[in-house]
């Protein structure tokens, strides 16, 4: 029923389509191996993707002329606050809201789900203006403190918590063991999936940030890497190979992080479509 | 279960949900009600006028700005363009990918590779592939496709282009996310419906629209609100690439947000702004709630 040519005609769609979206990237790590004059010279041909005479100059020069080490650094540090904090702060919520009895539970749930659907950005100028009073502009903390609580984070949790059996938690409770002992000895261990999905989705939606920190951040020293290589793209003079280079530099660990946990992203993404 | 309030496991429960309630309030339900009351007010950085109430003045004077006019508007062509290009073509990959060949997880690592690239390096790449001239990768992309009947382009200086560049940009970058939630509704349809059809003698094309498209129903359904409301958050593209240029061709509501809030001080319209921004991403929640409740009704 199948005819012949079916999977042939399959794997010549992907081919094309895979052709198209590996090309800016090709493009991006030829070029950056290869003198600045010749990037946007050989844009138009083959040649683009063909890095003939390969030199490290580009990446020596980034190097020379930016702290790119210090970016990546700011950069490492606030994602990894936020995820790390965001896990423990959302998850205990999380249970609170799945398995505890407490007045209060039903109205503060509902607030939860209220502000998920409330962007960054439909409070960036109020919350700029908030911590602009308080003198926080310009700092690690303004760039980590509003991404901790995540409501979507709480939401998943929640979801996960409520399907697990109870029997793992009365054994403990029979023993003597307070919630927050419960939590730690006996649901932390049995909860790794959602953990690594709630982590791969925040690390995903916030290493990125550009908005906040292009709001919030003027000095070189606590920007974080999308805000630099924007900077660095107008910071004459405009060396494309010196600019693919930094682009390269910026994406390779992440990228090295999503090729060994691949599996994990895939779920953790595909884990946003089932709700509701 | 009414307990009294200072029961130790009121305590334990606010002990743990604090730091997360806390937060939320703070960094977020705060800040939005302060949006919207700032939008009814004139408040200027630095500027020596008293702060007045101004009622609808600041919704008033932002319709009547063509600037924000023209945003508004664009974000929308962004929507009616990126949202079903971007969603046809995942689904295409979805089903291509959709079956164990030799090769497929190679190709699902391809296709979403983008997504773990940082918007504005994505941004970044494509402005030297839009470079002006016949050098320009897309100029002699297009040459090429169109057996050299092309005219090289200044694309991000093009009143006609800037915006299809960037949503050329952003379906590249976007398109994988899409795909993983689609291939993962795909495999959620039960492989009996598909057996029972190809006893029934439906062929490849009847089991697509009447097994596949149907139980795909909700997933699509979230994956274009997802798209669409980022379409209207639209911003770190525009920023980069074209400024909002040549003369708004390209702007967004969240620019001329920020050209607003922060180029000009002005932050009661730029909070303005943030709550329309609000207004129609709750808007589009509630349609896709709607379409997504009549389904369940249906089945």
């Amino acid at each position: 029923m199948t005819h012949r040519l079916f999977v042939p005609m399959i794997y010549l769609c992907l081919l094309l389509f895979g052709l198209l979206f590996i090309s800016p990237i090709g493009f991006m790590l030829a070029g950056s191996l290869k003198p600045d004059a010749r990037v946007l010279v050989e844009a138009g041909d083959w040649r683009a993707f063909w890095p003939a005479g390969v030199t490290l100059d580009n990446y020596r020069d980034v190097f020379a002329r930016v702290d790119f080490a210090r970016y990546l650094l700011n950069s490492l540090f606030i994602n990894g606050m936020i995820v790390g904090a965001g896990l423990l702060v959302n998850s205990l919520a999380g249970y609170a809201f799945a398995r505890l009895l407490w007045r209060g539970r039903e109205l503060l749930f509902g607030l939860v789900l209220a502000v998920m659907i409330i962007p960054l950005e439909a409070i960036a100028v109020p919350l700029f203006y908030m911590v602009s009073l308080v003198g926080w502009r310009d700092t690690y903390l303004v760039q980590i403190l509003p991404f901790i609580a995540n409501a979507f984070s709480v939401y998943l949790f929640y979801t996960y918590f409520i399907g697990l059996p109870r029997e793992l938690e009365e054994a403990a409770r029979i023993d003597g063991a307070g919630v927050l002992r419960t939590y730690f000895s006996i649901i932390l261990p049995n909860a790794k999936p959602v953990f690594a999905t709630v982590a791969i989705l925040t690390f995903l939606s916030q290493w990125g940030a550009f908005l906040w920190p292009l709001m919030v951040t003027s000095s070189e020293t606590v920007r974080p890497l999308p805000l630099a290589i924007a900077t660095f793209h107008s910071l004459p003079p405009l060396q494309w190979g010196d600019i693919l280079a930094f682009g390269v530099m910026m994406v390779l660990p992440i990228l090295v992080v999503f090729l060994l946990f691949q599996r994990w992203f895939v779920r953790g993404v595909a884990h946003t479509g089932i709700k509701g | 279960m009414r307990q009294p309030l200072l029961d130790s496991r009121n305590f334990t429960a606010a002990f743990m949900s604090a730091p997360a309630l806390v937060g939320l309030l703070l960094f977020v339900a705060v800040p939005f009600l302060f949006a919207v009351a700032l939008s009814f007010t004139n408040l200027r950085l630095g500027s020596p006028l008293p702060l007045e109430w101004m009622g609808f003045e600041q919704y008033r004077r932002i319709f009547s700005d063509p600037s924000f006019v023209r945003a508004l508007l664009n974000n929308l062509v962004f929507v009616v363009v990126v949202v079903p290009l971007q969603t046809v073509l995942a689904l295409v990959l979805a089903l291509l990918l959709n079956r164990r060949f030799y090769g497929t997880t190679w190709f699902r690592t391809l296709f979403f590779m983008p997504v773990v690239f940082p918007l504005s390096l994505v941004a970044v790449v494509w402005v030297l592939i839009f470079a002006p001239g016949p050098n320009g990768m897309m100029n002699a992309f297009l040459d090429l496709v169109s057996l050299g009947s092309w005219t090289p382009r200044d694309f991000l200086h093009d009143p006609y282009f800037a915006l299809p560049a960037i949503m050329l940009t952003s379906i590249w970058q976007g398109t994988g996310f899409q795909m993983v939630i689609l291939l993962a509704g795909l495999q959620a349809v039960p492989a009996e419906l598909y057996e029972a059809a190809a006893i029934d003698g439906a062929g490849r094309r009847q089991q697509f629209w009447h097994i596949t498209l149907p139980q795909l129903r909700n997933t699509l359904i979230f994956v274009v609100l997802v798209t669409t409301i980022l379409a209207f958050r639209l911003f770190d593209q525009v920023q980069i690439m074209t400024q909002g240029g040549p003369y708004d061709a390209s702007t967004t509501v969240m620019f001329e947000t920020v050209e607003a809030a922060f180029a000009r001080q002005q932050v009661a319209r730029g909070a303005a702004m943030t709550v329309i921004l609000f207004l129609v991403v709750l808007l589009i929640t509630w349609l896709q709630r709607r379409v997504a409740r009549q389904e369940r009704e249906v089945t």
